[in-house]
């Protein structure tokens, strides 16, 4: 099998505390292929932005990332600050959560394009790089792009800017596209625009996206595969589609029972009962047997490894013995 | 933005009537009395004299007489004759006016550029040894009196290495170019006078150091919590994503934005200066506003007191106007704004 784009393994984050530090992630595995869209899902603080911005090399420098990190062959844990640069924005490109505080509020929008060019083709002339950068606002469908190449962040809604966000993301044709909560600011209408465009240029360009969100209808209209990410650490991978119908970690089940259905008349909205440990006091056992209905005193115990059950890996220990659905988590 | 510009010049004139009144106010209840500086005050005595100094001076009517004549006389241009020095107010201010603000500038220069630096190193190195030393720098000259920091700095590069010149514009011997603009480095290149120029520019150094250092630590805190501020938006992140390096990332994206609310402290800062040059004029014998000031307070000079005040508000009314020129300059989102 060809080798994956994005090989992470052991990947552990860790921030300085008054007492040491603590691993807001820890030792997780990842990989994406070429072309794929991989999801990565969690709740906030379960160190789905810290693991990208790790790949990204983009953490403070208080921070301490190991283990290994390989893109395309090319190492980046401990990579020097020259080689990242040459990647990011050329190879790994990032799109943010937020684009009312992603664009720089006083750059036209054409500059922050032109940039993102430039800073990867010093040779364009500016005409070139104007042509390219007018050529990805249509790529993005943002209309009279050539009156809206001198307009300033503040002059477009934020579907407008997460467009131009993405246009400045695939300026350089990247391999990987890193995309934060992309759609988790934006009204429902522009999220199913956004996801459109998404889909499109996966279609088009073959770029490999990691989506990371907390939103599972996401993953399910658009990834191949998804990891679930629990404080910290990987809960379940796998197919989407196996995932999705068969849950084997139960918080994986709760998360699944979370999403609202329209043909599920229910008189309050399904919630995985409690908050995920902070950083400071995870559990010693499965950080999520705190929350779970299916907890036995092992779980509390001993951390759960990642073990593989059909197409994908989970970490329960009681993953063989369970059947969930996301019926029985509700029940549970 | 326009309209924004418009009505702050509309209400300048209003604003400089209530200085002008409070000022007016103030130094006629002042105890003392400007006559001792007129005629002396072996002439206080003689009640001839008295009355025609009285009446030479404007100094026979009723305050509200006086007030009113004064401001009638403003109205037209006319800020009176100084006591002291027996000239129209507006002709000293003339004089000295440009000195003030040649050294006003230069020190603006000193003190915004490297308060500017040293708060980029600090907030990129925060927490670091480079972080406290740049702002030990900067806090120094602020906690530093100017008139200790003058005399060290004399005493130092002009008493005991002789790197620069001593007080003075010029060298006592050189041969001043035309007054044409009043600014010592604009009328020596002017009269093409090319030693005439860097003379007035060694003479500048010193007191432009000294008076810039003094603002130094207000211009780096301000630019240091406000670059330390952006440096956590999401835009740096984003810039730093795009693979952009270091330096751009601080000057290209942090810098701009960081500057933004530091505008209303320069702007302040270089009006605070016009009339707080006081102690540096004095020190380097600068034949500013501010040693015109503090002979007119001593001297009850009640004319060039005003004038100078005069001088000190419209400073600052322009200095406002600047920083909100210089905002909307600065910033897209202000210029569309009302």
């Amino acid at each position: 099998m060809e080798a994956p784009l994005l090989d992470i393994k052991g990947l552990t984050v860790s921030i300085p505390f008054r007492d040491g530090e603590r691993a807001a992630v820890s030792n997780v595995d990842l990989s994406v292929r070429r072309g794929e869209v991989v999801g990565l899902v969690g709740e906030s603080g379960s160190g789905k932005s810290l693991s990208m911005l790790a790949v990204m090399g983009l953490l403070p420098r208080h921070v301490s990332v190991s283990g290994s990190i390989r893109f395309d062959g090319i190492e980046l844990c401990g990579a020097p600050e020259r080689r990242m640069r040459a990647l990011r924005g050329r190879r790994i490109a990032m799109v943010f959560q937020d684009p009312m505080t992603a664009l720089n509020p006083v750059k036209t929008i054409g500059a922050q394009i032109a940039e993102m060019i430039r800073l990867h083709n010093p040779r364009l002339s500016g005409a070139e790089v104007r042509e390219r950068a007018l050529g990805l606002l249509e790529a993005v469908a943002i209309p009279a792009p050539e009156r809206r190449f001198d307009q300033y962040p503040h002059e477009f809604s934020g579907g407008m800017r997460q467009r131009v966000v993405i246009a400045i993301a695939i300026a350089n044709d990247p391999d990987l596209l890193i995309a934060d909560e992309p759609t988790t600011a934006l009204d429902v209408t522009i999220q199913a625009q956004i996801m459109e465009i998404f889909a499109r240029l996966r279609e088009e360009r073959g770029i490999a996206v990691v989506l990371i969100t907390h939103d599972l209808g996401l993953v399910a209209g658009l990834a191949d595969r998804m990891n679930v990410l629990y404080a910290g650490r990987i809960a379940e991978r796998g197919p989407v589609g196996p995932v999705f119908a068969a849950p084997r970690h139960p918080y994986t089940a709760g998360l699944l029972a979370a999403v609202p259905s329209i043909d599920d008349v229910a008189d309050r909205l399904y919630a995985i009962p409690g908050a995920p440990p902070a950083l400071q006091n995870r559990p010693p056992g499965c950080a999520f047997a705190p929350r779970c209905g299916f907890s036995v005193p092992l779980c509390h115990a001993s951390e759960p490894a990642l073990a593989r059950f059909g197409e994908g890996v989970v970490a329960c220990h009681r993953a063989a013995e369970l059947s969930l659905s996301t019926l029985s988590a509700k029940e549970a | 933005m326009l309209k924004v510009v418009v009505r702050r010049l509309l209400v300048m004139p209003f604003l400089l009537l209530g200085i002008v009144t409070a000022t007016f106010l103030l130094a006629q209840f002042t105890k003392g009395n400007p006559l001792i500086s007129i005629i002396g005050a072996r002439n206080l005595g003689n009640a001839e004299i008295v009355a025609a100094a009285k009446a030479r001076w404007g100094l026979d009517g009723s305050v509200p007489e006086r007030y009113a004549i004064y401001v009638w006389n403003l109205a037209h241009g006319d800020l009176g004759t100084s006591f002291r020095t027996r000239q129209p107010v507006l002709t000293d201010l003339a004089q000295r006016l440009p000195a003030t603000l040649e050294l006003v500038i230069a020190a603006m220069l000193v003190g915004t550029l490297g308060g500017i630096g040293l708060a980029i190193v600090s907030a990129e190195f925060k927490d670091s040894a480079a972080d406290h030393l740049a702002r030990l720098v900067a806090l120094m000259g602020s906690c530093l009196p100017v008139f200790w920091l003058g005399l060290i700095a004399l005493f130092l590069f002009t008493v005991q290495t002789r790197l620069l010149p001593g007080p003075g514009r010029l060298d006592i011997r050189a041969v001043a170019p035309p007054p044409v603009t009043g600014f010592m480095l604009v009328d020596t290149l002017l009269a093409g006078d090319g030693a005439g120029f860097v003379d007035a520019l060694r003479h500048l150094v010193l007191p432009a150091a000294v008076l810039g250092w003094s603002v130094m630590g207000i211009v780096t805190r301000m630019v240091r919590a406000s670059m330390l501020d952006v440096m956590g938006q999401d835009y740096i992140t984003m810039a730093r994503a795009k693979g952009a390096g270091r330096l751009r990332v601080l000057v290209h994206h942090a810098l701009a934005n960081a500057l933004i609310p530091a505008l209303t402290i320069l702007g302040f800062t270089f009006a605070y200066l016009i009339t707080g040059s006081v102690l540096v004029e004095t020190i380097f014998s600068w034949p500013g506003i501010g040693s015109y000031a503090v002979d007119a307070a001593r001297s009850l000079d009640y004319p060039a007191i005003t004038g100078v005040t005069i001088i000190g508000g419209l400073g600052f009314l322009l200095a406002n106007l600047m920083t909100d020129i210089a905002y909307a300059a600065a910033d897209p989102r202000m210029r569309d704004a009302g």
